[in-house]
Order: C-alpha cells, then sequence, then structure tokens
C-alpha cells in the first residue's frame, strides 16, 4: 500500500516533470513541425486569411522582463515607484511581465543605441508613439493588444490592423525601392513553400518595437515569416537588420492566434480623437484642468 | 392599360434588359474562382462630375459641353503649373479676399492638387451629374425637422465638409475655441469630402485612390485619405444598434453579378450631409469591364430627406501606387491653428485695452 502510493507519486513527479521539459522543448514559434498543411485559398496558396491577434506581453517589452509598478517610473525611497503623471492608475498601469519574444534573450544594441534606449525608456511618457497614437510601424503592429486581419487573395495580400488603422497592402509584384520613408513601411511579399515571406523596407524612425523604448533607424529592414502551424495557429518570425542600431541582425518569434469568437472583427479604435485632449487641450479657449 | 400590367410588362422589359446587360458582360469581366465577378484593383476617383447638376439641366453631357468643361480644366491646370515671377510682391496681409486658396495667404499650389481633369462616363455618356434620382439631379429637400436640426449644429462639421479652403479666414463664432469645432479632415480623423465615406465621393481636390481586395468572407475597401480600411463582412448580420462605426457597419452579399453592401450604425460624428447616425447606405458595385467598376449608391434617412436618393459614377482602374496617407502623425497645424487662434484673441484684447 504505501510503496503503491510512492510509485504513484514517483509517477506523478514524473509526468509533472516530463510535461515541464516538454515544455521546454516546445519549437518556438516558426520552427513548427512541417507536417502540418494549412488549408488552401483558390490559388493553391496557404490560407492565411482570418482575424488574428498575439497572445503576449510584446508590446509592454519585446525582451524577456520581470513585471514592473508602472510604464513610467520615478525614484522612490526603497526602489522605483510610479511616476506622478501614471500614478492613478495604480495596478490597472502597471507593467505585466513577460518571457519575451527576441530570440537569444537581448537585443544587440550599439553602447550608443542602448544609452538612447535607456534614455526612452526614462523619457517614455513624451517618446511612444503609441501614446500619442501614432501608426505603430512594424514589426510592432502584429503584437499590439489587438486583432488584426490579413485578407488574402491570388491577387493580393492586405493587413487591416485595429489599433490606429494601421494597413499594409503587401505588394506581390516589386515595384522597386520605396520612394519616400513611412510610418508602416513599404512591404513585398512572395511565397516560400508553406510560408509567405515578406520584406519590408522604406521605414522612417519614429516607429518603436515596444513601450520599453526599443527603436531603430530609418535604415531597418524586416524580413517577416508567415507560416500556418496549426487551424487556429499562424508562426509568425521577424528578423531585424539595421546596421545603424544594432551589431548583427537578431530575430523575434511568436504564435499569433486566430479570434475564434463567431463574431470575431474589427472594430473601430481611432485613437486620434482619444488623445486630442492630451495634444490640443491646452489650446482650448476654455482649457480643461489638468489636475 | 391597367396599371397593375403596365408595371408587370415594365419589370419584364427592365428583367430582359438586366439579363441581357448580365450575358454581354459574363464573358468579358474577370472573375474569382468562386465565380464572382472580381473587383480588385486600385481606382482614381478624381473627376469632374460633380454630385448635383444645375436644376433643369440634363443628365448626360453633350459633347460639346464635355469638351469645354474639360478644356477648361486643363487651362487651369496648365495655369498654375506655370512657374512663379520670382519678383512677385508678398501676397496682402490677410490675403487678397478672394475665395479660394490661392485668393487668400495661399495654401497649396497645384502641384499638390489632383483635382481630375474628365467627367465620368457612364455607358460610355459624359454625366453631369453623380446623382440619377432623383431624375434632376438634386439633392431631396430635406424635412422641417432636419433643417433646424442642420442649424443647431452649425458648429460641427460633418464627413462632406472641405477644410474650408473656400472661406479666407474665418468661419463663424467659436471655429477655432476646441479641436472638435475643425473639420474631420483637419483632425486626420477621416477624409474630406465624404471620400471615404459611405457613400464614396470623389474630394475634387486630391488623393482620390481607393482599393478592393476581396475574399470569399470579407471585402476591404480601402480609402487613401486617411489610410480608412472598410471592411465589407459578407453575408454577416449587423451590429447591435448600440456599436456604431466611423464609416458605418458594412455587410454584403451578392445579388447576382453586382456586390450590394449595405451600411448601418454610423456614429453622430459624421452626419453626411446633415444626416442623422440613422443614415442607411446601400451600395452596389457592378464590374463593367476589366479596366472599371460601376459604383451605386443610395442614401436613405427618412428624418433628413423627404425621399431617398440614388448617384452612380464609374471608378476606373489606374497603375498608380497608393502611398501611405499618414496625417495625424505630423498634425502640426491643427495645435498651431488653435493656438494661433489663442494669440489673436490675446492680442486683440491687448488692442482693446490700449485703445481705451
Amino acid at each position: 500500500m504505501e510503496k503503491s502510493v510512492k510509485g504513484l507519486m514517483i509517477a506523478i513527479v514524473a509526468a509533472a516533470g516530463g510535461a515541464f521539459a516538454g515544455a521546454w522543448a516546445t519549437p518556438m514559434a516558426g520552427q513548427a513541425p512541417a507536417a502540418y498543411r494549412a488549408p488552401r485559398t483558390a490559388d493553391g496558396k496557404p490560407d492565411l486569411n482570418g482575424i488574428w491577434q498575439a497572445n503576449n506581453e510584446a508590446n509592454y517589452d519585446i525582451e524577456m522582463h520581470m513585471a514592473r509598478p508602472a510604464l513610467a517610473l520615478r525614484p522612490g525611497p526603497y526602489g522605483p515607484v510610479a511616476a506622478a503623471p501614471v500614478l492613478a492608475l495604480g495596478a490597472v498601469g502597471s507593467v505585466p511581465p513577460g518571457v519575451g519574444i527576441v530570440e537569444g534573450g537581448a537585443i544587440p544594441y550599439k553602447p550608443e543605441a542602448l544609452a538612447k534606449r535607456k534614455e526612452n525608456l526614462d523619457k517614455w511618457l513624451d517618446r511612444d508613439p503609441e501614446v500619442k497614437c501614432y501608426l505603430p510601424g512594424v514589426p510592432r503592429a502584429n503584437y499590439m493588444p489587438q486583432p488584426f486581419q490579413i485578407l488574402q487573395s491570388p491577387s493580393a495580400v492586405f493587413f487591416a490592423y485595429q489599433y490606429a488603422g494601421a494597413v499594409r497592402n503587401i505588394y506581390l509584384k516589386d515595384p522597386g525601392p520605396a520612394p519616400v520613408d513611412s510610418w508602416m513601411g513599404q512591404s513585398v511579399g512572395r511565397w516560400e513553400g508553406e510560408t509567405f515571406v515578406i520584406e519590408a523596407s522604406g521605414f522612417n524612425d519614429s516607429t518603436w518595437f515596444d513601450r520599453s523604448g526599443n527603436f531603430h533607424s530609418d535604415q531597418m529592414k524586416v524580413v517577416e515569416r508567415w507560416t500556418r502551424t496549426g487551424a487556429d495557429v499562424l508562426s509568425y518570425e521577424a528578423t531585424i537588420t539595421d546596421p545603424e542600431t544594432f551589431t548583427r541582425p537578431w530575430k523575434i518569434s511568436m504564435p499569433l492566434y486566430r479570434r475564434l469568437e463567431k463574431n470575431a472583427q474589427l472594430m473601430d479604435f481611432k485613437c486620434v480623437e482619444f488623445v486630442e485632449e492630451l495634444l490640443y487641450g491646452a489650446y482650448r479657449k476654455k482649457p480643461l484642468s489638468r489636475e | 392599360m391597367d396599371k397593375k400590367y403596365r408595371f408587370v410588362a415594365a419589370a419584364i422589359v427592365a428583367s430582359f434588359a438586366a439579363a441581357s446587360l448580365a450575358a454581354q458582360s459574363k464573358s468579358s469581366i474577370p472573375r474569382t474562382k468562386d465565380g464572382h465577378p472580381d473587383l480588385q484593383g486600385t481606382y482614381d476617383l478624381a473627376m469632374l462630375t460633380p454630385v448635383e447638376r444645375a436644376a433643369g439641366s440634363p443628365l448626360v453631357l453633350t459633347d460639346e459641353d464635355a469638351k469645354k468643361g474639360e478644356r477648361q480644366a486643363l487651362a487651369r491646370k496648365v495655369s498654375g503649373d506655370a512657374p512663379l515671377k520670382g519678383d512677385r510682391p508678398a501676397p496682402p496681409v490677410g490675403g487678397d479676399g478672394s475665395a479660394g486658396p490661392a485668393g487668400n495667404v495661399g495654401g497649396y499650389n497645384s502641384f499638390w492638387i489632383d483635382a481630375g481633369s474628365q467627367y465620368t462616363v457612364v455607358d460610355g455618356r459624359k454625366r453631369a451629374s453623380l446623382l440619377i434620382d432623383p431624375p434632376d439631379g438634386r439633392v431631396p429637400q430635406m424635412t422641417p425637422d432636419a433643417r433646424q436640426r442642420v442649424a443647431r449644429n452649425v458648429n460641427r462639421p460633418t464627413s462632406d465638409q472641405t477644410a474650408r479652403e473656400d472661406d479666407p479666414g474665418f468661419e463663424g463664432n467659436g471655429a477655432y475655441d476646441d479641436p472638435e469645432r475643425r473639420p474631420l479632415g483637419e483632425r486626420c480623423l477621416m477624409g474630406f469630402g465624404s471620400t471615404s465615406g459611405p457613400p464614396v465621393l470623389p474630394n475634387y481636390f486630391y488623393n482620390n485612390l481607393h482599393q478592393i481586395v476581396q475574399t470569399p468572407d470579407s471585402i476591404v475597401i480601402l480609402t487613401e485619405m486617411v489610410h480608412d480600411a472598410r471592411v465589407v463582412r459578407m453575408n454577416a448580420e449587423h451590429l447591435p444598434p448600440a456599436v456604431r462605426k466611423w464609416m458605418g457597419d458594412s455587410v454584403g452579399r451578392w445579388d447576382g453579378d453586382t456586390l450590394v453592401v449595405d451600411t448601418t450604425n454610423f456614429t453622430d460624428k459624421t452626419r453626411f450631409r446633415g444626416s442623422t447616425q440613422n443614415l442607411h447606405m446601400v451600395e452596389r458595385f457592378t464590374r463593367v469591364d476589366a479596366k472599371s467598376v460601376l459604383y451605386r449608391f443610395t442614401v436613405e434617412d427618412p428624418a433628413t430627406w423627404t425621399r431617398p436618393w440614388t448617384g452612380e459614377y464609374t471608378w476606373p482602374a489606374t497603375d498608380e501606387l497608393l502611398y501611405e496617407y499618414a496625417c495625424h502623425e505630423g498634425n502640426y497645424a491643427m495645435g498651431n491653428i488653435l493656438r494661433g487662434a489663442r494669440l489673436k484673441e490675446a492680442d486683440d484684447a491687448k488692442k482693446k485695452t490700449g485703445g481705451n
């Protein structure tokens, strides 16, 4: 009796350990088993159509990070506390922890770029383009905490993002270098077997990777790989190259999940309207109190 | 003939005409794999044809009138493109008082403007107005209630309004008091002139490109200004009435070879031409040939107009590429416009006390 209980316990521990080891051994998104064959669109390509969303904390900080009291901090008597402008938000304004999406853990910043990243973090409230409802750029658009829709036909691939109503038309024929820099860049896509590969370039230097000051220059190029790895999972990988900011190309990866609600759809998030008081309120004829 | 029979006869004739039109176009238009017309492409909606036409004038332009109008448009462009004289004097303080951007202190020159150079062509004929119903080409009268409502809301700009470039200076009391009093285009919330719609209208100024991407479940209509993507959910139900959207909630279905898009659930922030949030729009997209789509829209809001009204025009395909229209991100003008108004008020107050 005692023996059999002990045996059972060992079995449970072994099973738990196995599950634990199994969790660690789970392939990163992108190294998905090749066995899955995605449903096809009319022209025989893997079907990426649908409403997708990341389920992670990358928009707070793409690197692995612990929870912190707030996005904007100031020194407290025993460690950092929420800065005055965000204090009233309490726990709502705190940063949830995240395992990160950067392969290898840390972003390979050049020393001077790392210093700027720290400065960005210190001045987050003034500098994060998301605070002002600016277009999110790439790759950030793909892991904002809001859904986006891929519309894929034989002649077009189009991304509509709920956040700020951002859009990307993915050219299927390369029009040549982008004539002018833009927030969402210029995207050119092609199929490599099961994977839709997008080469995105022509970015300005004004978008960030997250709410933690991670940034890039206008030299950035992003190569994205989109692969269906299950009925409701889309593996996303992006390789970021920007010699002005980073010592080498680096990669992020994450699964994206289908929004399975029966009535899943993009709704309005025209945040321009929401930031008018912040940006222009001081110039009202009768300014509202800011206290 | 008995009224009822006359109606049946008319219906038969109409259905024959529709059938023959369908048969004629069926072979020549591009189709998607599921057999529906392929509406995809990029379209340039810049054109000369206005929404309404002069009372009593015909829908179809004579060749002579069309040529005249298009010649005048070309002449305006040529003169606008002519180099300015290097020794020209500065514009007078406050503008010269004439209407239009060139008349006051100056806005865009013609390099930036792409207002259209041709009238829209439907059934091979150039059109004098988008409106086809009422047959006189005029938007129906507003109900008395609607007129009162619009008069009360005079300080709340609507989606069809432009940035008031035609108003040299001042738009009435309080127009610069708050950001919410500025036109939606100026606030970068939507393009001006109902460019995103619905109804999608030419804005007769610039950035009139639109793109359609079509899948079996969803069709997106992208408006260049301000990167507004309206996703039409196919064979879906409308959102509950409590949920409202800037461009309304659009659901679609195929009626033979025509895509019918039904839109409700508008907000009270766009108020197209003074309508209420209960505006109901029906748009019909019909592929005419490889290079054009016929766009027909019916506007209905019994609280605003005494009857529904319908317009149509051709969306011509273009090979032009559509670039990002980031607006808000560079909207330094919005803050400066309001700040300028505050400075002017301070100035005026100082002058007043100085004069006493």
